[in-house]
């Protein structure tokens, strides 16, 4: 990994092959996972019309296939390739959305919805925006409260709650 | 013309103060399900079905079934500011929908499709109040095979439009297909990619998959352009409704086509979500100017919409008269009309005129209402792009989650719409198209097991694929669509090369 | 002094016997304190569903609970889904789930480890009958006309649509071949509604739809019914068609077909829970039996009005899970 020395300059970046190379190996695992499956269930065409596994495992190959061809192409053409995938300006971005997210989902199963929710919107908005604590936090728990009384009491759809939930005796 | 004084009859059922008033509670209501991922027709119905049993069961089903126009109509709304569908009907219409939101036009995306919607229901109700026996006698021919010919078809339409590296839309699509195969196989029973996981028995969740590609992913992609959502300056007032309407005469042509796509699939019943992606399709095969498409352009939510709206309407014509419900909420206002002791089935015009009357007068009504009211919401709506960027992002992501738990209620769907999302995201960074994936998700398993029940009948003959007109046509057509942009690419081609020629000499 | 303990005594039996009293009759009378989740391990639409929705709807008409009854369907897995949710919710009383044969061919046909064993058992609200059914406009006019055809013609001639694979609507296949001496071609789809309107525009030859299923195209002159699934002709004696009422269906065994085969439309706890918290859900529905609309909805579906709860229900559950267990395994439905 010599592109972040090389790249210390206003146009540095991610290169597009890592990614690349990345996305197009996973769906190739993907495929070989479906065609591992479809062999267990029965890949033939039997007197009957074909049998579970006929259309996955070819769907598989042709997953296989394609993107082993996007694979080859990219590890063919590794060090020709200078096109940037994004700039590390803009990962870092996306990165400030996908981690609060990634902790937001982790907390889901322990805490349910509502609470990370008011924690990740209030979050959102001290961090990122010039609100005071007053419109955040009335913003951060009004939403939660508003689908809490939407879904639960109006529409009748449970929705996931957590310890602090069954301690206010919901 | 009998039909003509059955329904001035029915307006005189539907149109009394009450009633409306159960319009607009349906219809309200309608549009929050519709804009809510997660909310479906099946939760409206919840809440107000301890309501009905004090009313008539005509005025409980005006009601209901005004739940159902404005759930058809809110769908579109997230779909054209957040790139969301709110149902999976609406997927079609953020392909130009969000595209148009980005470049400040979400009023004019959002008029569009709302005068669309109204366009396809009300002419699908016109072709259920005059031709009601003989489209229900059409629906009856259609066995597995011919199911199966027009999910080719609608497959069909809409390949070829991708303009994204072929292996690539290629390997989207097979991932679309083996998402579809996960869980169980309807045919044999067998377990398929499961491996023994029981959070893998149900499936990839179309809703959730969508939820995460577009929702998630479009937030993901946003913030690399900076903490805000395009879009920002949408001029708002009620002007740009008037503009809209004038502009969309030109394109009736696409209205027409639409029409007939969506009351056809909503017959069969194919479902408005294959209808909304085939009017798509249909639509930019049909167009001069191609490669608008997916950039904005008004037709490409006219299309899907007018269909979506047309089938989802015609799909209660074989409700009342076969009791096979079109669609999901088609199946809980099925459920309503059974608790009010009425068995749908081909007696129902027979024995309850009265009620299968006052319904159809009330499709008529419920539309007009449903547009006014929806119309006037439309600045509201464009509004919502000027909340600060800081407030809507994690408001929408909170949306999304309780969306995707809602679908069946499971915390693994959560994680799942994360995957997707970063799934998306990667996508469009490498040029992968989502629509032939969703679409393949749509489609797949439903494909399969027609394809596989024909098997059956057939016993494993393909011949069945043309042995009568209906089947044979269809599949005609669906070849004949799957080959033309390869006749077109070979067509360029060959002209390159002559041209190419010509300079070399 | 005295009297002061005396006072205190008194204050203090006073206070126990109210404990005691409050005790007892919280012990006695568990309600529900949240919204009662119903889970339909099916999709919409369907017979197990439908009744969910009828229950919800006349629950909430007649007050009968404090809390509403939400319905929530699970049927992923072929209903794997809504079983393995109850199975794991350990001693919520809050969740009832309905059932349909699923219950017991669903793990013997994937694997898929629950067994109505996992979960409470609460009562038995019907039996669904099984009715065979041919189109109006087909030459067969009774079950006996209909099988010796299939005898006389090769195997896999005569179609069959039905609901799901490897379920009740198969198993009852399987016993009309072993009666008819051939195959016939099982063709499955997704639900009983979809199964009637297939016969209705003869795609295939028959079907076993639940008489929910087809009433109405029955109704309408567009089915024939041929024979019903049970011991006895089925008890309803109102004229459904303009000739025929439920009770003027001949029994198969009748015909000289050995297929007897009724659905458990039941209720089922998650594991774990209180008798008190049983007998609620018990006292529910007897209360929902006794009302008027409950009657024309078993009228209307024609089905077998046995009730049963206890140990009488689990008794019979017991039965009807080795019944299941020996069809399945003439039919080669098991998975290995």
């Amino acid at each position: 990994m010599n592109q972040e020395t090389e790249g210390a300059g206003p146009g540095a970046g991610l290169r597009r092959r890592g990614p690349e190379a990345g996305v197009a190996l996973l769906l190739l695992a993907g495929g070989l996972v479906v065609i591992y499956d479809s062999l267990r269930v029965g890949i033939e065409w039997a007197d009957d019309g074909p049998r579970a596994g006929y259309f996955p495992f070819y769907i598989g190959c042709i997953l296989v296939l394609s993107s082993g061809w996007t694979l080859a192409r990219t590890l063919l053409n590794w060090c020709q390739d200078t096109t940037f995938f994004s700039q590390w300006s803009e990962l870092r971005d996306v990165g400030a959305m996908l981690g609060p997210l990634t902790v937001f989902v982790a907390a889901v199963p322990f805490l349910g919805l509502y609470l990370p929710g008011a924690l990740l919107i209030g979050f959102f908005m001290r961090r990122h925006g010039v609100f005071g604590w007053l419109t955040t936090v009335s913003v951060s728990v009004g939403v939660p409260v508003v689908f809490f009384l939407i879904f639960e009491r109006w529409f009748l759809v449970p929705l996931a709650k957590g310890p602090v939930e069954a301690w206010l005796g919901f | 013309m009998d039909e003509i004084n059955s329904l001035m009859q029915g307006f005189g059922v539907a149109l009394t103060l009450p009633n409306l008033g159960f319009m607009m509670v349906g219809l309200l209501l309608g549009i929050l399900i519709g804009v809510l991922p997660g909310l479906g027709g099946a939760n409206g119905v919840a809440i107000l079905l301890p309501l009905t049993f004090s009313m008539n069961p005509t005025s409980a089903i005006i009601m209901l079934s005004c739940i159902y126009w404005g759930a058809l109509f809110g769908g579109a709304i997230t779909s054209i500011l957040f790139n969301i569908p709110g149902e999976p009907w609406s997927v079609a219409t953020t392909f130009d929908g969000y595209p148009m939101a980005q470049q400040g036009r979400a009023a004019e995306a959002l008029t569009a499709a709302f005068t669309s919607s109204f366009v396809g229901a009300l002419f699908a109700v016109l072709a259920i109040t005059f031709l009601a026996p003989l489209l229900a006698k059409f629906a009856l021919e259609f066995g597995p095979p011919e199911f199966f010919a027009v999910q080719m078809l609608t497959f069909c339409s809409f390949v070829g439009m991708s303009k994204e590296p072929p292996m690539k839309t290629l390997a989207a699509m097979m991932l679309g297909f083996a998402l579809a195969a996960v869980g169980m196989d309807t045919v044999t029973g067998q377990l398929r990619m499961t491996f023994g996981f029981t959070e893998m028995l149900k499936g990839f969740d179309f809703l959730i998959a969508v939820i995460g590609l577009f929702g998630i992913g479009e937030i993901l992609t946003t913030m690399e352009e900076g903490l805000a959502f395009k879009g920002k300056s949408a001029r708002i007032n009620f002007r740009i409704v008037w503009q809209t309407w004038g502009q969309l005469f030109q394109y009736w042509r696409t209205f027409i086509r639409s029409v007939l796509i969506g009351c056809w699939m909503g017959i069969t019943p194919g479902g408005a979500t294959p209808a909304s992606f085939m009017g798509y399709g249909m639509a930019r095969r049909a167009a001069k100017d191609k490669d608008s498409f997916g950039k904005g352009n008004v037709e490409g939510v006219v299309a899907p919409e007018t269909a979506a709206h047309a089938a989802g309407t015609a799909a209660l014509l074989p409700m009342l008269t076969l009791g096979i419900p079109g669609s999901p909420t088609a199946a809980v206002l099925l459920g309503g009309l059974l608790i009010w002791g009425l068995q749908p089935g081909p007696l129902l015009f027979v024995e309850q005129k009265d009620f299968v009357w006052g319904l159809i007068a009330s499709m008529y009504l419920g539309n007009i209402v449903g547009l006014f009211v929806v119309l006037t919401t439309v600045p509201w709506w464009a509004a919502i792009l000027r909340i600060p960027f800081p407030v809507i992002a994690p408001v929408i992501i909170f949306i999304c989650a309780v969306g995707a738990y809602t679908v069946h209620s499971s915390i693994t769907d959560v994680v799942m719409m994360l995957v997707f999302g970063v799934l998306g995201y990667l996508f469009k960074k490498l040029r992968y198209p989502l629509a032939p994936l969703v679409l393949a998700l749509v489609l797949g398993d439903m494909a399969e097991s027609s394809f596989r029940q024909s098997m059956l009948m057939s016993q494993g003959n393909v011949n069945i694929f043309y042995a009568n007109w209906l089947v044979g046509g269809l599949m005609a057509v669906a070849i004949f669509l799957l080959f033309l942009p390869a006749w077109g690419a070979l067509k360029d081609l060959l002209r390159k090369r002559e041209t190419n020629a010509h300079l070399h000499q | 002094m005295r009297i002061k303990t005396f006072a205190l005594n008194r204050l203090l039996a006073a206070l126990g016997m109210t404990a005691a009293f409050l005790g007892s009759s919280s012990a006695m009378a568990w309600e529900p304190s949240k919204p009662v989740e119903f889970v339909v391990p099916a999709g919409t639409g369907g017979g197990a569903d439908q009744m969910a929705r009828f229950l919800q709807g006349v629950i909430a008409k007649h007050k009968l609970m404090n809390q509403p009854l939400v319905v929530v369907n699970k049927s992923g897995g072929a209903g794997a889904e809504g079983f393995l949710e109850i199975k794991g919710a350990k001693g919520e009383a809050h969740k009832i789930i309905i059932t349909l044969s699923n219950l017991f061919t669903t793990p013997l046909a994937t694997a898929v480890p629950f067994n109505w064993r996992d979960l409470t058992p609460v009562s038995m609200l019907a039996l669904d009958e099984f009715v065979l059914w041919v189109n109006a406009d087909s030459p067969y006019k009774t079950a006996k006309e209909y099988v010796d055809a299939i005898k006389a013609g090769p195997d896999n001639k005569f179609k069959m649509a039905g609901t799901g694979s490897k379920q009740e609507d198969q198993i009852i296949t399987v016993m009309l071949q072993k009666a008819a001496g051939k195959k016939i071609t099982f063709i499955p789809f997704k639900g009983g509604g979809d199964v009637a309107v297939q016969l209705v525009g003869k795609h295939v030859d028959s079907t076993v739809n639940n008489p929910i299923e087809a009433e109405a195209h029955w109704r309408g002159g567009k089915l024939r019914a041929l024979c019903v699934m049970d011991a006895k002709p089925l008890p309803y004696k109102k004229k459904v068609t303009a000739q025929q009422a439920w009770s003027d269906i001949p029994t198969c065994q009748s015909a000289g077909i050995d297929a007897e085969y009724v659905m458990l439309r039941g209720i089922f706890m998650p594991p774990g829970v209180s008798p008190e918290q049983v007998d609620f859900y018990v006292n529910l529905f007897k209360k929902v039996r006794e009302l008027p609309e409950w009657k024309e909805f078993m009228e209307k579906g024609a089905f077998n009005q046995t009730f049963m709860t206890g140990k009488d229900y689990a008794d019979w559950v017991a039965r009807n899970e080795a019944l299941h267990v020996r069809l399945m395994k003439e039919a080669g439905f098991i998975a290995k």
